[in-house]
């Protein structure tokens, strides 16, 4: 048994770290090819990363990732495809925001529904697709996807001054007004200024939470089981409709999460220059991160890495676009890298059945292998 | 599963590890290269979505900073916002320009508001500019805010007066208060110069989406749309998207009307140019380039520095010889421009 877990675990790796090799030459070759010098951009990025002002920006972009790639975890282990994080995130920051402004409560109570608002708004905005998923059978990648719209519109609408938005005089944003200092989140502070969000342990806290759910109660058993196989699920009892309704409820609730670290910890107020995209890229970090808590937690730190390390490259003269370009080779190589490596664990537990059925003791066996 | 567990534990612990050591004393990214030799005056630029190279709004601002590295022995630095950052991008975007001695810092474009406020308490002796924002305020900020809604107005009456069909298109970016402003300017000239003519309205992206000001294939296809809708002058307020509406127009054989800078004189638009009427021009050149004077010369601007029709801070492009030749048109665009300076006529800043 402990001979085919150390198997199982090399391969688990080999994913990643194909699909990370093979998009770094990838993006030498695309650099190469455009004319530019291929090793001294990344030599610059690594270089940022040595300063401490950038790695305090990468931790704390990597703990937003964190949430929205945990978000879409929960659904990817029960086989539902949440492309709707980055709606319910933005949605959920709004309306918190909106109802944070609105109320002063006493420290950490005013962080607290702040926190549940925007967790109940993100389980509402997911939980529709669920209902439509579990009742009617329509697929959540596509009503997912159709409320990331609606949610843009709706926000458009409701921050408008005639509604929930506030427009500074003389101002040409529009925000939710400013949240009581009460609803700040407490940060810690490195060096002069430099704040790493409270948020952020919050998050990588929740992954913990996660893998004990998902691998230690009844109920984790039952959304793994029903995301191997529905049917399967169902004949044991398992209640498959209510599980797409929970772990969707679920899911939306953590990318309500997503927006706080943000929220509570930077612009205490939702404008028009919040971040949008977050929960695309979570699928990034989810799919990288094979839905494993700590997978997850170093891909959004590559991710979050790429993403702030580029930003330097422009005062030295490249296209900072050389992190989007790593970051797009990154998605396809993992899927090409997670399939590859998929098939060559069958094939090799093929060959060790054959193996074993030809030295004679098939009966004694056949049951460990396929466990 | 076991397994699993200790490398979880390994994992947090050795990311603890890497935070502690991160926490005591580390270098910043501004620490290394100060790139201000001793005495060399420099000022820097942040640009807004879009960055350099959308004809428009940005490059505008570049026009600035070029005019004053020639003018005024300034060196320039510039840096580029990504999408779908945050506000931290922001403020370690300004941090590391003023802590690199540059000054001015310039924010274009109003999404630099709140980072700016952050940021310039930090460096009092550095004069930070922030473009398109009047809301916030210091002693060492000066907010370059323009009338946008008169250069419009202008526009409106320009469109209205070259319009054979009476239908007239106006594309917004990102539907946002500043954009409306060119909205409500546009119409109002429209309609007060011809009651009957119909403007034709649409926005490209709603906020936080961004890529109204940045696509120009979104530009190009709501062009289409309006052409197909009878509007033969179409004007976009939409940054670089705003070309793709330029090249639609054209292409019909219609108006187009630019926007921020003079968009016939750009390289980038030549092949379409013939076609472009006028351009509302907002001076961004121009505050940019006085900002960093007025730091050379030794009083820096601060608080509200509004451009509106009175100064050339806004107004309509003439380069065009075909738009010279509409006597007209200009007489009637003259007449609109002078009433609104004696203020016989008021701009609705919202439609």
């Amino acid at each position: 048994m402990k001979k085919f877990d150390k198997d199982r675990l090399l391969l688990a790796a080999a994913g990643p770290a194909l699909a990370l090799v093979s998009a770094f030459v990838l993006t030498m070759i695309v650099l190469a090819a455009s004319g530019v010098a291929p090793i001294d951009p990344l030599r610059i990025m690594v270089e940022q990363a040595g300063y401490e002002d950038v790695q305090v920006l990468i931790l704390n972009q990597a703990g937003i990732y964190y949430l929205a790639a945990l978000a879409v975890a929960i659904g990817f282990r029960m086989n539902l495809f949440n492309i709707g994080v980055d709606g319910q995130y933005r949605l959920a920051a709004m309306i918190s925001a909106v109802v944070g402004a609105a109320v002063t409560l006493p420290g950490p109570l005013h962080i607290l529904m702040i926190v549940a608002v925007a967790m109940l708004t993100g389980a509402f905005w997911a939980g529709i697709a669920g209902i439509l998923k579990a009742k009617r059978g329509v697929s959540e990648v596509v009503s997912t996807i159709m409320l990331n719209a609606i949610a843009t519109a709706l926000i458009a609408w409701l921050l408008l001054p005639k509604n929930l938005g506030v427009q500074v005089e003389g101002s040409n944003d529009l925000t939710t007004g400013k949240i009581a200092e009460s609803g700040w989140f407490p940060a810690l502070t490195i060096g002069d200024g430099l704040e790493i969000y409270g948020f952020t342990f919050v998050a990588f806290a929740l992954g913990i939470v996660y893998w004990f759910v998902l691998n230690r109660t009844r109920f984790g058993f039952d959304l793994r089981a029903t995301g191997a196989s529905e049917s399967a699920a169902q004949a044991s009892g398992v209640d498959a409709k209510k599980m797409i309704m929970t772990s969707m409820l679920l899911s939306g609730a953590v990318a309500g999460l997503t927006g706080m670290p943000l929220l509570l910890g930077e612009s205490h107020t939702y404008n028009l220059s919040f971040p949008l995209g977050i929960g695309f890229t979570g699928i990034t970090i989810a799919l990288l991160g094979r839905n494993h808590p700590v997978g997850i937690f170093f891909s959004a730190l590559l991710i979050a890495f790429i993403d702030k390390a580029s930003a330097g490259l422009d005062t030295a003269g490249y296209a900072k676009e050389i992190g989007t370009i790593m970051q797009g080779l990154i998605v396809i190589a993992v899927v090409v890298s997670y399939e590859l490596v998929r098939r060559y664990g069958i094939r090799r537990q093929q060959q060790k059945v054959g193996e074993e059925l030809a030295a004679g003791h098939a009966i004694k066996t056949d049951k460990e292998v396929a466990a | 599963m076991r397994r699993i567990t200790r490398i979880a534990t390994v994992g947090i612990a050795s990311a603890a590890l890497a935070l502690s050591a991160t926490a005591c004393g580390g270098k910043k990214s501004s620490d290394s290269a100060s790139s201000t030799e001793s005495g060399q005056k420099s000022a820097a630029i942040a640009y807004d979505i879009g960055g350099r190279g959308d004809q428009s709004f940005n490059d505008a601002a570049y026009a600035g900073l070029e005019k004053a590295e020639k003018d005024l022995q300034v060196k320039g630095a510039e840096a580029e916002p990504t999408e779908g950052e945050s506000e931290a991008d922001k403020v370690q975007r300004l941090t590391e320009l003023a802590r690199k001695g540059h000054n001015p810092v310039i924010g274009v474009g109003f999404a630099y508001g709140a980072a700016i406020e952050k940021v310039a308490p930090k460096f009092p002796k550095t004069t930070f500019g922030l473009i398109d924002d009047a809301s916030k305020t210091g002693p060492n900020i000066a907010n370059l805010v323009f009338n946008e809604e008169q250069g419009s107005y202008l526009a409106g009456v320009a469109a209205a007066k070259a319009s054979k069909s009476g239908t007239v298109g106006f594309i917004g970016g990102v539907e946002v208060p500043l954009i409306k402003k060119f909205e409500a300017g546009f119409t109002q000239g429209v309609k007060d110069t011809n009651p009957n003519a119909k403007v034709l309205s649409t926005y490209l992206s709603q906020p936080p989406d961004f890529s109204g000001f940045a696509k120009p294939d979104l530009g190009k296809a709501a062009a289409k749309g309006q052409l197909d809708n009878g509007a033969d002058v179409i004007y976009s307020a939409a940054g670089l998207a705003g070309s793709g509406a330029i090249e639609a127009a054209a292409t019909a054989g219609k108006w187009a009307i630019g926007v921020d800078s003079d968009q016939y004189n750009q390289a980038g638009l030549a092949k379409y140019k013939d076609k472009i009427l006028t351009s509302v021009t907002k001076d961004v050149s121009g505050s940019v380039y006085n900002l960093i004077k007025s730091v050379q010369d030794g009083s820096p601007q601060s608080g509200e520095v509004r451009y509106g029709l009175d100064k050339n801070g806004v107004g309509l492009a003439d380069s065009n010889p075909e738009y010279k030749s509409m006597a007209e048109l200009q007489a009637a665009v003259e007449k609109a421009k002078a009433d609104i300076i004696a203020k016989k006529i008021n701009v609705k800043t919202a439609p």
